[in-house]
């Protein structure tokens, strides 16, 4: 009898069909992986399993009963128990009181306390009960998720994407607690877009692309090329690369080095990457690798860079605010619509005062007429839905927003052009858009860096890939050479140091290598 | 069953419609209360909302009331749109009093008499000179030492009353006055031309006039203006845009402080002619409540003037011809200004009727 | 020597009202409200205390009186900003606003007016040692209340799981709305808790420290309170001892005075205000410090279900 099965099951969003008929099946005991890129509707997935979203269709089965989860407490009733990719830990409490708060009975701390030891000891989860958990790094914060989860004597565990965050040795420690964990009898659900990881733990794999499942199979039986293409389809044609006419260097980071902000930032590690005018450079990457805190340095809200670190065509601007940049050409475009590309109250018209200033005066005058011109041609020119040039942001769909605001960058003619996820959680016909409108900047000469957690993408549209991980940055190297394969292990920081990047290496590899550190 | 669902577009009617509501239903419990109180309710509306409006003298008094709750209401408008909440403009007005009334004060006791087109831009500076000193204090504990601006500003408040005291008990004691506290009337050289004869109507509501024109310029005009409501909207489309929060800080209360300050000038010179200890009657707070029921807006800020002058001039006139305490006024006021937050998030939210039906699914 | 037991004394008393109204802000903000009426709050319950007292002569309906209508005023606070979430900042300043000239209203025919005598209350035996006993032992007994209260909110935050969740809320209302609980109701509960104790605070004023009514009795002591609890870090203990300082420095103007120093008495009178600026200049310049100690989701609005 399987301990959950999904059948049939589909959930509609308004601009998006995130799950489509969508079947899961989960043995008892078994590590389930659940694969798929970002915005492949795996977490859409998971919060109908533990029960933060309904299903528009289709049944949910839970040892052969059907059954209608409303809500996470009764999820957890029944036995299953989440542990979230972004914690959800309070700082200023202790793991024991962190612990204590996750479980429904009326225990007094102290047995709590006893409880987490020995389930430590039981599956050799270090946990020390009584710090705050601010001062826990983050694989101890995992571990005391993890023993929140497990205490409370879960039959199936949702793991969402949870090696994201740790060192290879923490990765293998995990694994020993999982095996055991499924060995007792808990079934595993194990969400991640790690190649290698997968095969290494998990008993079978279901693989999402696009809302729909594309295949389940035996993870032990796979190899990453054949994982890669259920996951991103085909291997993206090589003929499709147009010449690259790269011309002068535009834009040069050197040596950037910037502390974290706070304990949960990401350090940036001497940082080297160079754009040259007419061609696209993409920067692949997992999440939380130190993305949004390299962009903040690039676009000058963070000025924190070491002198000469940053170069626009050989000008040292790693102090210069966002507006000095844009002034000498370069433009940028950052990862949230929202609240940080856009003010949500505001018109689009307002909006467009952000980064364009052409409709005011030396002295501060803003002619309002130039401006609604400006947002007028911008919507034209984007094909923008969009009520008007007084619709407030807030008010557009997310790819509609996006298409404005990446049209405005791309309106002021930039010189470089730096864009963070240029079409994460964009309906398809906007992303096409995008897409095509970035490769038109570059063929007019503008030297461009995307940003993208879509590998896919990146393949589309880049010349030249680099990879960071955890705040380092790997070599270039030339798309045309790239494999989706080399560029995974790269993620993962497994790049050459010095020299030139060997040829591409053999598919099969031995499975639960370590993975070196850098 | 009643739920509240977000709006995709601020309602802009609504945003018009809700000072009006929230009056009406303010209006309703002032009826409800001067019942409670043994009086006939709708002759105590009146006293609010029409004596006040019945002869060029109760006008003019109106408008007298009106024009530094207008300007101070303008400074504020400013600031809370910057997301700074500047509370003090009551001790930033007192500032100005001390500012520009210390100008006209020593014209006075140096015995000099010059003419009013060098005299009254001598008090103005003076008094947007006090009123900007006493907010930066306010700038630079945030600006520096990050904090809140909202208690630092209010304790000035006392620290300003006291200040007052100390002058008018202390160094500007008129040596005629008989021991009371209080100033020297100021020579007739430095009081404000008058407006309309035969009233206390002075030229300072030509300056608020004029101010409202400029705020409103400076808002949705001026490229300064638009960042410091960026920077009060979504801080971090702010700091994407490149928009100096430090700037934004200081300009919103130098904009804040020199108008309460101006305010205080003008009253100085143009209603009081002298400085005593009880001049002001929380004419910075009242500014408050005017900021709000005027959106923040500058030509809001002029109807909520009226508005709330009228109230003030109502509460008097309550007094004298029913017998009503002047402390109403301040009940209004106040419940004016809560029922006006509760109407607000019909700006941003419509109410649904859910069956039970739609809620189980 | 007399005169420092007197002094002392007097601190405590001055220091009373801060404290129970601090501790009553600090309950607010560690459930994530920040509370901006607490003058008003304290203004209507000093009304409704005296007015009490006035009618009745006892003084402890007089301090139910008080904690029932900071309570009350409180609920509407809170059911305006929990529910439909108005902006924090602005609906406390209405609350005050409002709180000052509904006491100014309601309080018009009690200005001037005396309550009967009251017996000096004394600890037995205590109070009759040497200095401490004039020192310590001769307060209202709405002190020595605070100073329990001040103990019991010290056990309720950090060693039950009442207060673990508060905690918890205002850490991340959003995290313990996904563990199931109550967010919304758990923060009127506190809201309303918090006003009780302004109430308490505020009738103290009316009823034992003044004792009298005028407009605008509390002088600002609410905002002061507000201070208080930034300065305390949101520690109990902090709270009791941060008031008892300011109650010092408010008790020092007239010290000095009495002691002939030359300084005008209206200068004298800004200290306390003046000396809560140097504080919050100070506390406040760590913000990391102030990170790791402040509720985290304070002022900010919640959405359950976004």
């Amino acid at each position: 009898m399987l301990r959950l099965e999904l059948v049939g099951i589909s959930k509609q969003y308004p601009a998006v069909r995130a799950n489509d008929n969508v079947d899961l099946r989960v043995e008892p005991g078994e590590i389930h992986a659940v694969l798929g890129e970002n915005g492949a509707g795996k977490s859409t997935m998971m919060k109908m399993i533990y029960g933060a979203v309904r299903p528009d269709a289709g049944e949910i089965r839970w040892n052969g009963e059907p059954v209608d989860i409303k809500s996470p407490l009764q999820a957890r009733n029944l036995g299953i128990s989440m542990v979230y990719q972004h914690f959800s830990l309070f700082d200023t409490l202790s793991a024991a009181e962190n612990v204590w708060l996750g479980l429904d009975k009326r225990l007094k701390l102290p047995e709590i306390t006893r409880r987490i030891s020995r389930v430590s000891k039981e599956y050799g989860l270090d946990v020390e009960p009584l710090r705050p958990v601010h001062s826990l790094s983050v694989g101890e914060r995992q571990r005391v998720e993890i023993v929140r989860a497990l205490l409370t004597e879960p039959k199936l565990l949702i793991l969402d994407e949870p090696t994201s965050v740790l060192t290879p040795q923490a990765v293998q420690k995990l694994f020993v607690t999982l095996r055991q964990l499924a060995a007792d009898g808990c079934s595993i659900l194990y969400i991640s877009h790690k190649l290698d990881e997968i095969r290494a733990l998990c008993h079978r794999c279901t693989v999402l692309r696009g809302g729909k499942v594309t295949g389940t199979v035996d993870p032990r039986e796979q190899d990453n090329a054949s994982l890669s293409r259920l996951m991103i389809g085909a291997e993206p044609p090589q003929l499709q690369h147009k010449p690259v006419h790269a011309g002068a260097l535009a834009f040069a980071v050197q040596g950037l080095s910037v502390p974290q902000r706070d304990q949960f930032g990401t350090a940036l590690s001497d940082i080297a990457v160079e754009v040259r005018a007419g061609e696209i450079v993409g920067v692949a990457g997992v999440s939380g690798n130190g993305q949004q805190e390299l962009m903040a340095v690039l676009s000058g809200e963070d000025l924190r860079a070491p002198a000469n670190s940053i170069r626009l065509f050989g000008k040292d601007v790693a102090r210069h605010s966002p507006r000095r940049r844009r002034k000498e050409g370069l433009h940028f475009v950052p990862e949230e619509r929202l609240g940080r590309g856009a003010v949500p109250a505001m018109s689009l018209a307002g909006n467009t005062l952000l980064t364009r200033t052409e409709g005011v005066s030396a002295a501060g005058w803003i002619d309002t007429a130039k401006v609604q011109r400006l947002a007028a041609r911008l919507i034209e020119r984007f094909n923008v839905k969009a009520g008007g040039t007084g619709a407030a942001a807030r008010s557009l769909s997310g790819g509609n927003l996006q298409k404005f605001i990446v049209g405005r960058e791309i309106d002021a003619n930039p010189k470089v052009l730096i864009v963070s996820q240029p079409t994460w959680g964009v309906d398809v016909g906007a992303a096409a858009l995008i897409r095509g409108e970035l490769l038109k900047l570059r063929d007019a000469g503008c030297a461009l860096l995307v940003v993208s957690e879509e590998l896919d993408e990146l393949f589309e549209i880049a010349d030249r890939l680099v990879v960071i991980a955890q705040g380092r940055m790997s070599p270039s190297i030339a798309t045309a050479d790239a494999s989706v394969e080399r560029i995974g292990e790269w993620m993962s920081g497994l790049w050459p140091k010095g020299g030139e990047p060997p040829p591409a290496v053999p598919a099969a590899r031995v499975a639960g290598v370590h993975h070196a550190q850098a | 069953m009643l739920k509240l669902e977000p709006r995709p577009q601020p309602s802009r009617w609504m945003s018009v419609a809700s000072p009006v509501l929230a009056l009406v239903l303010t209006a309703i419990l002032a009826a409800g209360l001067f019942a409670a109180l043994g009086k006939d309710p709708v002759q105590g509306l009146s006293m609010y909302f029409v004596v006040p409006l019945s002869s060029l003298r109760q006008i003019s008094e109106v408008l007298l009331k009106a024009t530094p709750l207008i300007i101070i209401a303008l400074g504020l408008a400013v600031c809370y749109r910057s997301d700074v909440w500047n509370i003090g403009a009551e001790g930033q007005y007192l500032l100005g009093v001390l500012g520009g009334g210390g100008v006209a004060l020593w014209l006075t006791t140096q015995g000099l008499v010059l003419p009013k087109i060098v005299v009254v831009p001598l008090v103005v500076i003076g008094g947007t000179l006090g009123g900007m000193a006493w907010a930066a204090i306010v700038a630079l504990l945030r600006d520096r030492f990050n904090a809140s601006e909202i208690l630092v500003s209010l304790m000035l408040v006392y620290v300003a009353q006291q200040l007052v005291n100390y002058m008018v008990f202390g160094p500007w004691k008129d040596p005629k006055g008989f021991g009371f506290p209080q100033t020297r009337n100021f020579d007739v050289s430095t009081w404000l031309p008058n407006l309309i004869p035969g009233t206390r109507l002075h030229i300072g509501l030509l300056f608020a006039l004029a101010l409202v024109a400029l705020t409103w310029v400076f808002m949705f005009r001026i490229y300064r203006g638009y960042q410091l409501q960026v920077g009060g909207l979504a801080p971090l489309a702010a700091r994407y845009a490149g928009f100096s929060s430090s700037a934004s800080l200081w300009t919103a209360l130098m904009i804040s402080g020199g108008l309460a300050g101006l305010a205080g000038a003008l009253d100085a010179v143009g209603t009081l002619q002298q400085i005593n200890p009880h001049l002001s009657a929380g004419l910075g707070f009242t500014a408050i409540i005017v900021c709000f029921v005027g959106r923040l807006n500058p030509l809001g800020i002029v109807f909520a003037g009226l508005l709330l002058s009228m109230m003030i001039i109502g509460g008097e006139l309550g007094q004298s011809r029913l017998g009503l305490p002047n402390a109403l006024t301040g009940v209004f006021q106040g419940l004016l200004l809560v029922l006006l937050l509760a109407c607000d998030t019909l700006i941003n939210y419509r109410i649904r009727v859910r069956s039970a039906l739609a809620a189980a699914r | 020597m007399n005169e420092v037991a007197l002094l002392i004394a007097a601190t405590l008393a001055s220091g009373t009202p801060l404290a129970l109204a601090g501790l009553g802000l600090l309950i607010n903000e560690k459930a994530g409200i920040l509370n901006l009426g607490a003058e008003g709050m304290m203004l209507v319950a000093a009304i409704a205390g005296f007015a009490t007292a006035f009618t009745t002569g006892s003084d402890t309906l007089a301090f139910i009186a008080g904690a029932a209508a900071g309570g009350l005023l409180a609920a509407c606070f809170g059911a305006l900003v929990i529910w439909l979430n108005t902006n924090q900042y602005a609906t406390g300043l209405a609350v005050s606003l409002f709180g000052y000239g509904f006491s100014a209203f309601v309080g018009v025919g009690y200005v001037g007016q005396k309550l009967s005598e009251r017996v000096p209350f004394e600890v037995p035996g205590l109070a009759q040692l040497p200095f401490i006993g004039p020192a310590l032992f001769r307060q209202h007994p709405m002190v020595y209340v605070t100073i329990a209260l001040i103990g019991a909110s010290m056990w309720f935050l950090y060693r039950s799981r009442g207060g673990l969740v508060l905690r918890a809320v205002g850490e991340s209302p959003e995290s313990a709305h996904a563990l199931g609980y109550k967010v919304r109701w758990i923060r009127l509960l506190a809201v309303v808790a918090g006003g009780a104790l302004c109430g308490l605070a505020g009738a103290f004023l009316s009823v034992a420290y003044a004792p009298l009514w005028v407009e605008g009795l509390t002088a600002g002591r609410g905002w002061i309170a507000l201070a208080l609890t930034t300065f305390a870090t949101w520690r109990p203990l902090r709270v009791l001892f941060g008031a008892y300082l300011f109650g010092g420095v408010t008790m020092a103007q007239f010290a000095l005075q009495g002691a002939g120093v030359n300084i005008s008495s209206q200068l004298l009178a800004m200290l306390p205000y003046l000396s809560t600026v140097v504080v919050l200049a100070l506390i406040s310049r760590n913000p990391a410090w102030i990170r790791i100690n402040m509720p985290a989701s304070l002022g900010k609005p919640f959405h359950p279900g976004a």
